[in-house]
């Protein structure tokens, strides 16, 4: 009811302002970025820019002991909320992990990146049972993996590679570095209701498949 | 939001005189203009991704209905639902029957303007919900009960000073904080809990796409994305102009947005929602609402204003803008400050009550030369005087002006006799400082600083002087 009268009210004042229904003649869009050979190197340097920091690691079986040594250096414990698909690599005994929601305590999530952007250094997470929305947003500590080839130059690729896979999910995050804020007195603050810190696994040779 | 109460000049004359909210300003007013200057320098296609933008929307608002009816088709085929509101207070309405139907106790909120433009708080707040801002910049302002001062930095008015103070009157048993990495820590403590606690999450939507029936958020924080993920229901708040046909064609707007807002080559977050959580999908909201907010948009589609409903609220034109500047934007005394404010507010809220906006302008420009969508601001700020002058709205003393002033203009003798005179009196007064310190009629303007007098004869007279030479 509400709908046709809001349409009703539109179709109204197109109809009342001369010559705009045969107007609608949609623009050319600038092409987006490309990279060629520097592809990855910019995506580095984009996520180095946003305040990421990242290693390349030879294969996904070698995530285990990469995310235990990085969480050791900064003495957190061995417990965290861990993407399914990752779920079944080779880890060692005694780390707790599960691939539920992250809750309100959740201090590391490990999570696989559906695709990277070279563009804005952005991570692109797909949501899904393999990919749950929370672990992205609730935890300090956000390692992410992603394959070299899953990096597009732009947004553009990104795009394509939706409508391949199947449309959009629920949510699909572009995520460029830790959360900020500039809110009080303009000054750039790391960690604000996300996580502080967003450290990269950049995989580059093939590793097991999700 | 309820307009705020006296006239732009007495709000003015306030924030002129408040030292907190001058020395707010001082520290603001570089920072978002170099920071866009550097951003837009490093991408050359940037003037060609503005003339993009500007033909997607004017190519969708030509279709308007068409494209709405596409998205809102494609939303609901994907278990989201659409509500159209008519006014504001439809849209109230809307989103407390979602509340209540969901028994609803905590709400919390992502920034959104067009749940400030609804004044969906005070209404939520009266039913007895606890509605919690999580933007920082609107929790910061929503414990000083004040209203946003600027679009995408409601507090920006506040000094650190200041937000130390309302933390410590609100969260009673921590030790006070004066770092801006304490205060932030502190506000991410004290919504931690409330984020898990929300049982209706209400965001904004910067961008929405027809193709695929998404709903966008640009955030920095994250908060909008704890907001609608942890709730039980995700409401999105939304104005009718704001549908866009394709992926595609948010790439164009993403470009352009983060650096004209703030700077930033992108925001931290770029969030697209589609529908509610999927069968097998651990988390995210059971139910997913859009309500699309007409709210005198589509009047504004037939006349004359219909460029203004091409923004996609960066607040460029405030950061831009030296009145701005000077005086901040509860002045401008409703959701919308700066130049857009001065377009917007007069639209929704009526001419007569608004008569000062469209005036505390120097048509200086800066504010078009930054518009990501070219909006001709000043152009449209022009057609506003218009319409006030159409209405009857300008106030006699400057109407007896006018018409004197035009009559003169209409007899070129009398007109130049009068210029000569006054340009040979103007040079006498000054003497050989070449400026006036006051004038008579004029004394608020020269009383900031100095008139200079015309440096010679007149232009009509030096081209009939400079043609007989030749």
């Amino acid at each position: 009811m509400s709908r046709e009268l809001v349409l009703h009210e539109i179709r109204r004042a197109i109809a009342g302002a001369a010559g705009l229904r045969g107007r609608s003649q949609l623009p050319q869009r600038p092409q987006p970025p490309s990279y060629g050979d520097r592809r990855i190197d910019r995506f580095t340097e984009r996520l180095e820019a946003h305040a990421c920091s990242w290693e390349a690691i030879g294969g996904l079986d070698e995530l285990p002991a990469r995310v235990l040594a990085w969480l050791e250096q900064r003495g957190l414990a061995r417990r965290m909320a861990v993407a399914p698909p990752l779920m079944e690599l080779p880890w060692p005994e005694g780390v707790h992990r599960h691939a539920g929601a992250a809750g309100i305590d959740e201090s590391v999530a490990v999570s696989l990146a559906f695709a990277g952007i070279a563009e804005s250094g952005s991570l692109v997470m797909y949501s899904g049972p393999n990919s749950p929305i929370t672990h992205n947003f609730v935890p300090e500590f956000h390692l992410v993996a992603i394959r070299d080839e899953d990096v597009s130059d732009s947004q553009e690729g990104i795009w394509a590679k939706v409508r391949a896979h199947g449309g959009m999910p629920r949510a699909l995050n572009l995520i460029a570095g830790p959360s900020r804020t500039g809110d009080v007195e303009q000054t750039i603050q790391l960690g604000a209701h996300g996580p502080r810190q967003v450290h990269v696994l950049l995989v580059r040779a093939k590793g097991v498949t999700s | 939001m309820k307009a705020l109460p006296g006239s732009f000049d007495s709000r003015a004359e306030a924030a002129l005189a408040d030292p907190s909210l001058q020395k707010a300003l001082a520290n603001f007013k570089p920072l978002f203009v170099a920071k866009r200057a550097a951003a837009v320098a490093e991408l050359p296609e940037f003037e060609r991704l503005r003339d993009a933008a500007a033909g997607i929307k004017d190519a969708v608002l030509c279709e308007l209905d068409v494209w709405l009816e596409r998205y809102a088709d494609k939303v609901e085929s994907l278990g989201g639902k659409v509500h159209f509101a008519k006014d504001a207070e439809a849209a109230r309405e809307i989103i407390r029957d979602i509340c209540r139907k969901a028994g609803a106790r905590t709400v919390c909120k992502g920034k959104s303007m067009v749940s400030e433009e609804i004044g969906l708080n005070e209404v939520l707040e009266e039913d007895g919900y606890r509605v919690v801002e999580t933007d920082l910049g609107e929790y910061i302002i929503q414990l000083a009960k004040e209203p946003p001062s600027h679009i995408i930095a409601p507090a920006i008015h506040k000094t650190r000073e200041q937000v130390a103070d309302l933390f410590a009157q609100n969260h009673p048993g921590r030790p006070r904080e004066d770092s801006v990495a304490g205060l932030v820590n502190e506000a991410r403590h004290a919504l931690r809990e409330r984020f898990f606690q929300s049982d209706v999450g209400i965001t904004g939507g910067n961008f929405l796409i027809a193709e695929t029936g998404t709903s966008v958020i640009v955030t920095n924080e994250g908060n909008g994305d704890l907001t609608q993920t942890l709730s039980r229901i995700h409401v999105v708040t939304s104005g009718i102009e704001r549908v866009i046909p394709t992926l595609d064609d948010l790439s164009v707007f993403l470009r352009l947005l983060a650096r004209s807002a703030t700077g930033q080559d992108t925001e931290c977050y770029t969030t697209l929602s589609t529908g509610p959580r999927r069968p097998g999908d651990v988390d995210g909201p059971e139910e997913y609402h859009v309500v699309l907010v007409d709210n005198g948009r589509s009047k504004m589609l037939a006349g004359r204003f219909r460029d203004m409903l091409r923004c996609i609220r960066c607040g460029a034109c405030m950061n831009h803008c030296p009145v701005y500047g000077a005086v901040g934007g509860h002045a401008y005394g409703w959701v919308y400050p700066g130049p857009m404010g001065s377009i917007l507010t007069p639209l929704f809220n009526g001419l007569a009550e608004t008569y000062d906006l469209p005036n505390a302008c120097t048509l200086n420009g800066r504010c078009q030369s930054v518009c990501p969508v070219r909006i001709p601001l000043t152009d449209l700020i022009r057609t506003m005087r218009n319409e006030q002058v159409k209405a009857g709205l300008m106030p006699a003393s400057q109407r007896r002006m006018m018409a004197a002033w035009g009559w003169v203009a209409r007899q070129p003798g009398l007109y130049r006799a009068l210029e000569r005179l006054g340009s040979r009196m103007m040079r006498l007064r000054a003497g050989r400082r070449g400026a006036l310190s006051s004038l008579p009629g004029a004394g608020a303007w020269t009383e900031g600083r100095d008139l200079p007098a015309p440096a010679g004869p007149t232009f009509i007279d030096q081209w009939k002087s400079r043609g007989r030479e030749q």
